[in-house]
């Protein structure tokens, strides 16, 4: 056996005469493709075209998976489209060279095969996958506002087929092994135990490799491709608007344009990336990829040994914090007083359980882990303990006083209250240095925030183990001060009632819920607010219009008082049947008033430079990172600071100062806009 | 007979039990497992001690689903107790679950354990339905057909009479050796003892309006909610007839011997679905994890009877412990005798009663005693709750020891007759 030294890589050979080349990227958690990488591989295959060896297996020397993907560090530090090209053209000639070599080559893959570390392995004649559920295999790109660049576009459409091939690249999500296989993404999903042997097998035998056949290889042809195109465009136009996210629509004109020529493809696909890439979506969606890595590491997962956890109330926050954490592999008790609420939330669970995990097996397992618990006899075995009763001071204290006494000692009272101080809730216990906020946004299985709410009271222990929990249940965890609203009902809060304003005033809800999609929200304010519940933004409003210049519309109160409550009562601003909107009419003919979307924003990017200035999270990296995740703001836009910083603030204060004339003292501007400079 | 005297103290900590579910000829929303972990699961949680200290878990069982094969290892793991927990699964049909206290309670007096989870579980409605031998063999010839015509033959041997199923449920229920079936057993009871139609059907009304009483009395704390995922949940055993009264009963015909018999469905246990659990614990494991203790097993017994009357299996089995612990029926405060029959329960106590009987079956001199209806079986039986074979032997030992805690007393017998010509019984002790 001969060894040859590189930084990134180890190369090996066997008694076969095979080589075995290990990624092992130094000082790194993770595999990933930057320059450094590729330039040491382009050494390694040329040395290989020398010594002819059998064949070539690449694999990883890392247990944290093959290849993450590319070095997303290297895109912000880009120069120009130019720079960004000639990056992406050195990338796409190692993979070149790796995809002529004469000698049969195999990636071997486990854990993470992602963007760039996909490509490498699409250049290598075959690749085989640990079929463990921890391999996933996937070109995510587009959540970057990019598309794959090594080549990944020309060359996956011919191995799986069109169809396949674009559902991977536009919709970003990862395959597991099996899945893979199903396409011909791979060409074995086998055992860990398996993957050597097989490698070694395929270099020795040299199969014929694999390529769509049959009606997926005609997907690829000229006269299929316009049509294809039409309809991948419309299914894209339902998930993403081509001004605020590009890179899809990019993807398909590649695509349909270049299919037959690989040469000019992968040119075209150079310059469309770099194109993309020196964009504001795809800087800003950079952005919030560190925001999320920043907000990750907020949680340090050894801070809490958690295995137990027991939530109190079976509403639908409670139920479905439980139901999460069991589908986490947390061991879960949920507590209420009725076993009706307790047959809910196991129906819910089990839905939720069916719509991810899919296998029985595992759909089982977590049920079995989520136990419904009338007595309440998880609370001393947890090691976090969640209440998520109805927002009510005495009864919250009540449950508390019977808690805590039972409590192990290092156990985490968290709760899921949106509106009562957590220096009210804590006077009644022994400890209370030990209540700490865990604010949930619904649906849970969605929104990855969670709010860490620190009372003054609050220990530093709590605030770690409670962001230790989020690690642990794969949420981002956010610490903000405990004030109202918090964060993220804070700033949506005001924007939510300049949209009801408007409504009052008789602008119709779709042109309101139309410009704030137009802006990039997920959803619009009328429609949020019914989804949300009138009542429940009657009283958060309520709260927050106690202490800071938010008044409550009538609008908002008539609605509540007359029952219509939004989604779950059938009728909100909009009408519902079975959950669903019903159409609210055209209002083509309407001319809107030319403000609507600044009066609504103004108020949402006053209140967080509010919540900046009064210290609500620690930084505006983390304001960004909280708002996007937690409301869905924008994310192309990168955060409502970013967006300040982008537009300038002397525009935007001067908005301000325009509407504070025409409406009001709610629209003066916040202090912080002058002291943060 | 062995000695007893040095085994170690035994302690029943606590139990729990599912709502029996009357099965309604469909296979029942839960399998057995399902079963045994909604009775565990709050089991454990209640106490201190992490599911990965028991020594192990015995569960009685008569006929686990298809996927069940050795369904204590199922349940153990799907408890959490983890992998290092020792899990195994017994048998003696409708013994079962008593069977596996029975081993709980020799281990732990051995010595050999000290924290036991055990008990009983049945999904009958569950029960396997399996292929005729004549159905197997054709399919092992059949895949050994390679061509065509070869097939056409094997296909030409195919009979309707290979396709008949074997309900496995029905065959556990009947003496291969005797040739009968369990209600024909009963049948020959209710003759040899005299019981007549009424007096059985009489019984039943009583059994249903005893559990409908402890129902509402709340009585039946051991039973634990089991939640289905369609956002239901179950608290009650279904098999209860509130409406239940002798004039109702006499429209059944009979099912064993038809026209003119007297065991009917409505005066026989009813067929359900449940199970029951009980933690069992030596006096260091009581100490070491704190553990609160309902009661004391402080005997039990095995014993053959014949198999054309296997029902008489209480008394064979009972009548050694009496005689061991020096007891007349009247030092015992309350009974479970566990009602498979009407008439079977009846035919035990009228056996005590008859002097020839205890002389000839039991070698008694005399005639052993009455046992009082108000302390037998006072909650109800297998007639109203039901008998989900492998189950039931644990719920009558935990019912019982809930009994005697809530009246305050000290002593209770435990018995069940068993398929095949047993009996089983276990005494326990409070305080």
């Amino acid at each position: 056996m001969t060894e040859q030294q590189y930084k990134n890589w180890r190369l090996e050979r066997d008694d076969h005469d095979i080589a075995w080349l290990y990624i092992d990227k130094v000082d790194a958690a993770a595999n990933t493709l930057s320059a450094a990488v590729l330039e040491e591989l382009n050494d390694i295959l040329g040395q290989l075209k020398e010594d002819r060896p059998q064949g070539l297996v690449i694999l990883s020397a890392k247990s944290s998976g093959f290849i993450a993907g590319a070095d997303i560090k290297e895109f912000t530090t880009l120069g120009g489209q130019s720079d960004a090209e000639a990056l992406i053209g050195r990338g796409q000639a190692v993979l070149e060279r790796l995809a002529a070599m004469s000698m049969p080559t195999v990636a071997v893959i486990q854990g993470f095969c992602l963007g760039g570390g996909m490509e490498l392995a699409l250049a290598c004649r075959y690749r085989i996958a640990d079929e463990d559920p921890k391999t996933k295999l996937g070109l995510p790109e587009v959540n970057l506002g990019i598309h794959p660049g090594f080549g990944g576009t020309v060359r996956l459409p011919p191995l799986v087929g069109a169809p396949a091939a674009m559902d991977m690249m536009l919709g970003g999500r990862a395959l597991s092994a099996r899945a893979a296989k199903k396409i011909g993404l791979v060409d074995y999903a086998v055992p860990a135990r398996r993957l050597l042997d097989a490698a070694r097998n395929v270099v020795l035998t040299s199969p014929i490799p694999k390529k769509a056949t049959g009606w997926k290889a005609y997907t690829n042809h000229k006269l299929a491709r316009p049509l294809l195109a039409r309809y991948l465009q419309k299914q894209v136009a339902k998930r993403a608007r081509k001004d605020h996210y590009p890179a899809p629509y990019a993807l398909i004109d590649l695509w349909q344009a270049h299919m037959d020529d690989p040469r000019r493809m992968m040119r075209e696909e150079a310059a469309s990336v770099a194109r993309l890439v020196m964009g504001d979506t795809a800087q800003n969606l950079v952005r919030v990829f560190f925001l999320q890595e920043q907000m990750k590491a907020l949680g340090k997962k050894d801070e809490i040994a958690a295995k137990r956890v027991h939530v109190v109330g079976g509403g639908v926050m409670g139920g479905d914090i439980a139901a999460w954490c069991a589908m986490r592999g947390m061991h879960v008790t949920i507590q209420d007083r009725s076993h009706e609420t307790l047959a809910r939330v196991m129906k819910r669970a089990h839905a939720l359980f069916k719509r991810r995990l899919k296998q029985p097996r595992l759909i089982q397992a977590a049920m079995d882990r989520l136990m419904p618990d009338i007595k309440g006899s998880g609370v001393p075995k947890a090691d976090v303990v969640i209440e998520a009763i109805f927002e009510d001071v005495d009864a919250k204290q009540a449950l508390y006083k019977e808690i805590e006494p039972q409590l192990k000692k290092d156990a985490v009272l968290a709760t899921n209250t949106s509106s009562i101080p957590l220096e009210v809730l804590c006077k009644c216990l022994q400890k209370p240095s030990r209540l700490v906020g865990l604010h949930f946004f619904n649906p849970v299985a969605k929104m990855q925030l969670v709010e860490i709410v620190r009372g003054t009271q609050t220990s530093n222990k709590a605030v770690k183990q409670a962001a230790a929990f989020c690690r642990h249940i794969d949420r981002l965890p956010l610490p903000v001060k405990s004030a109202p609203g918090f964060l993220v009902n804070r700033v949506l809060m005001p924007y939510l009632l300049e949209a009801v304003t408007l409504e009052e005033e008789g602008v119709p809800g779709a042109v309101i819920d139309k410009a704030a999609l137009d802006f990039g929200m997920p959803m619009g304010p009328i429609e949020l607010a019914d989804t949300v519940g009138l009542d429940i933004c009657l009283s958060v409003a309520r709260i927050l219009s106690q202490q800071l210049d938010v008044p409550v519309p009538n609008r908002l109160e008539q609605l509540v008082a007359a029952g219509r409550l939004g989604r779950k009562s059938g009728e909100g601003f909009y009408r519902y049947t079975d959950g669903k909107k019903v159409f609210a009419g055209d209002s083509k003919e309407y001319t809107s008033p030319a403000d609507v979307i600044d009066r609504m924003m103004l108020r949402f990017l006053n209140e967080a430079v509010a919540c900046l200035r009064e210290g609500i999270v620690d930084n505006a990296d983390l304001l960004d990172g909280g708002v996007i995740f937690g409301t869905g703001f924008a994310p192309f836009r990168g955060g409502p600071m970013n967006y300040i910083d982008k537009i300038g603030k002397e525009s935007l204060l001067q908005t301000l100062e325009v509407l504070e004339q025409k409406y009001g003292s709610r629209f003066r501007a916040d202090a912080g806009w002058i002291d943060s400079e | 007979m062995v000695t007893r005297n040095k085994e170690k103290p035994v302690f029943v900590v606590d139990g729990a039990r599912t709502p029996f579910f009357k099965v309604m000829g469909k296979p029942g929303q839960f399998r057995a497992s399902d079963l045994a972990v909604a009775a565990g699961r709050p089991l454990l949680a209640r106490h201190g001690f992490d599911p990965g200290q028991l020594d192990e878990v015995i569960l009685g069982c008569v006929m686990p689903g298809p996927d069940e094969a050795n369904i204590a290892r199922m349940l153990s793991l799907r408890l959490g107790c983890g992998k290092h927990v020792p899990a195994w699964t017994v048998q003696r049909n409708c013994a079962s679950g008593m069977q596996a206290l029975d081993c709980a309670y020799g281990n732990i007096a051995s010595g050999r354990s000290n924290l036991i989870l055990a008990g009983g579980v049945e999904a009958i409605s569950h029960a396997p339905v399996l292929l005729d031998n004549k159905m197997v063999a054709w399919l092992a010839d059949w895949a050994r057909c390679k061509t065509m015509g070869q097939k056409l033959k094997a296909l030409s041997q195919l009979r309707g009479g290979h396709l008949a199923p074997i309900i496995g449920l029905l065959r556990g229920l009947s003496d291969p050796l005797a040739g009968l079936s369990m209600g024909q057993t009963a049948e020959i009871l209710a003759y040899r003892f005299n019981i007549d139609r009424e007096t059985m059907d009489a019984y039943a009304v009583d059994s249903h309006q005893r559990l409908a009483k402890a129902q509402d009395e709340g009585w039946l704390d051991e039973i634990e909610a089991v939640y289905d995922s369609r956002g239901k949940h179950h608290l009650h055993d279904s098999g209860l007839r509130r409406d239940s009264s002798v004039a109702n009963l006499a429209k059944l015909r009979p099912v064993f011997d038809r026209n003119f018999g007297r065991v009917t469905a409505g005066n026989s246990a009813q067929v359900t679905d449940g199970a029951a659990l009980l933690i069992l614990a030596s006096e260091e494991a009581v100490k070491q994890h704190q553990l609160p203790v309902m009661g004391r097993i402080v005997d039990s017994e095995w014993a053959g009877c014949d198999p054309s009357q296997m029902g008489m299996g209480p008394v064979h089995a009972m009548t050694p412990i009496m005689k061991r612990k020096r007891w007349k029926p009247d030092s015992v405060d309350y009974w479970e005798i566990n009602e498979a029959f009407a008439t079977q329960v009846l035919a035990n106590v009228a056996a005590w009663k008859d002097k020839d009987y205890c002389n000839d079956e039991l070698g008694s001199r005399s005639a052993i005693g009455e046992i009082d209806r108000d302390r037998l079986n006072v909650d109800g039986g297998g007639v109203s709750i039901g008998h989900p074979v492998g189950a039931s032997g644990a719920r009558i030992v935990l019912h019982l020891l809930h009994v005697l805690e809530r009246t305050n007393s000290k002593r209770g017998m435990a018995s069940l007759c068993i398929g095949g010509g047993q009996g089983g019984a276990m005494a326990v002790e409070r305080g």
